[in-house]
């Protein structure tokens, strides 16, 4: 996979294969955190920090792992890496930007469990990506969670003014609306060749 | 833990049967949302990612219920997800090992399995504080309720995706298939509309019943 430029990496993470519209990655806080555009925002930038972190902290223990040839407990060390890279942010982030740690309050921790990362540290290990390759991949996965999260945020704000059946609110709509959004991202298929 | 009145419960069927009906995971709870969108465009992969995630959940389950009064609880959740990423390896390689195919067409979401809140919800609200037995029975309704909702979603999706139902033709030559149906957004409309119809069977029982109720009070 040495052929893919930078540029379709990130193109391709971040609009054509989006995370969360067309790997159904990170689906629980896609649906849960987006009602109001403010912490969608939030939870979005959170996530992509996150995810920038962990990836490059697959690939060094990727690295490792391969040297001593101890691939099967990869899944298990990803998992532990990225669990203390989300508590490494949160203590960072209450050290040096207080407000921003209270802004986000309940949703970093939950970042551990969020299905997006871990795809995204197995996904660049499958496709055997470089170094640099795997930064921008991160970056562009980041990218798209936020602007699906804040997309979808945007559309439910309107949404919750309209007048719809008693039993189509709640979940049903909302993914009936992610279903469209998804149809929408198609669109981009075929997008760089 | 041990002295928790609850772990002294009998087991009956309610154990079993909440986790496929009245607490279903996907249809009632809403959790592990991602196995369920994802690899549900045909009723074969339904089928191997429902076992697979009854397997690692009745595993899981089972030894952190044995090992509950051993583990410390500043440290229960990494124990659990270490215990269950153990169990996914496993499956991981199981799978591999008896079909390829099967093993390309789910990909990653096998080891995304560790994910699954499903499984470290039950293990944290369940498995912790109950005897072998009782997490065993409740973990297998869970599978069963989880494997239920993904074969509801994947036969809808492969009969009018692909107009087959486990590769084999159901329609005629002239059905034209719905390809969106099997592709990204068709798992949000189908899920949406299974979703539209539990809540309106709901709503009409709860008529039903108020009904009933007025009647029954004059």
């Amino acid at each position: 996979m040495e052929h893919e430029s930078l540029g379709f990496i990130f193109l391709n993470a971040c609009i054509i294969n989006n995370f969360v519209l067309s790997y159904f990655l990170g689906i629980c806080p896609f649906l849960g955190v987006s009602g109001k555009l403010d912490t969608a925002w939030h939870m979005g930038l959170a996530t992509a920090f996150v995810m920038l972190v962990s990836s490059l902290c697959a690939f060094a223990i990727n690295t490792l792992l391969v040297q001593f040839e101890l691939e099967y407990l990869r899944l298990i060390c990803y998992i532990a890496v990225i669990a203390s890279a989300v508590q490494l942010v949160e203590m960072v982030m209450k050290k040096f930007s207080p407000a921003l740690f209270r802004a986000l309050g309940i949703f970093l921790p939950l970042i551990t469990t969020n299905c997006a990362i871990l795809g995204l540290a197995l996904f660049q290990t499958f496709r055997e990506y470089s170094f640099l390759q795997s930064l921008v991949y991160s970056l562009g996965a980041g990218t798209g969670f936020t602007l699906a999260i804040v997309l979808m945020a945007g559309l439910r704000e309107r949404l919750a003014l309209a007048q719809v059946p008693t039993v189509s609110q709640g979940a049903a709509l909302s993914l009936m609306l992610a279903g469209l959004l998804s149809l929408g991202f198609m669109g981009f298929a075929g997008l760089g060749g | 833990m041990a002295a928790d009145p609850k772990a002294r419960q009998p087991v009956t069927m309610d154990t079993f049967l909440d986790g496929v009906w009245r607490e279903n995971p996907v249809f009632v709870m809403l959790l592990g949302m991602c196995p369920v969108l994802a690899v549900t465009n045909s009723v074969a992969n339904a089928i191997a990612m429902g076992l697979a995630t009854t397997f690692v959940l009745l595993c899981s389950s089972a030894l952190v219920s044995l090992l509950r009064n051993a583990i410390p609880k500043q440290v229960r959740i990494a124990t659990y997800i270490v215990i269950i990423a153990t169990f996914v390896t496993v499956v991981d390689y199981v799978i591999q090992a008896i079909s390829l195919d099967l093993y390309n067409a789910l990909g990653a979401f096998i080891q995304l399995i560790v994910v699954n809140c499903i499984i470290l919800g039950r293990a944290e609200a369940y498995a912790s504080r109950h005897r072998i037995t009782a997490s065993l029975v409740n973990s297998l309704g869970m599978g069963a309720g989880f494997s239920l909702a993904l074969l509801c979603l994947g036969s809808v999706r492969e009969l009018l995706g692909n107009g087959t139902l486990l590769g084999v033709a159901v329609f005629g030559e002239r059905f034209q298939p719905w390809s969106i149906m099997i592709l990204p957004p068709g798992g949000f409309f189908v899920l949406g509309a299974w979703l539209l119809l539990f809540a309106w069977l709901k709503e009409r029982k709860a008529r039903a019943t108020q009904k009933g109720e007025r009647i029954h009070g004059t």
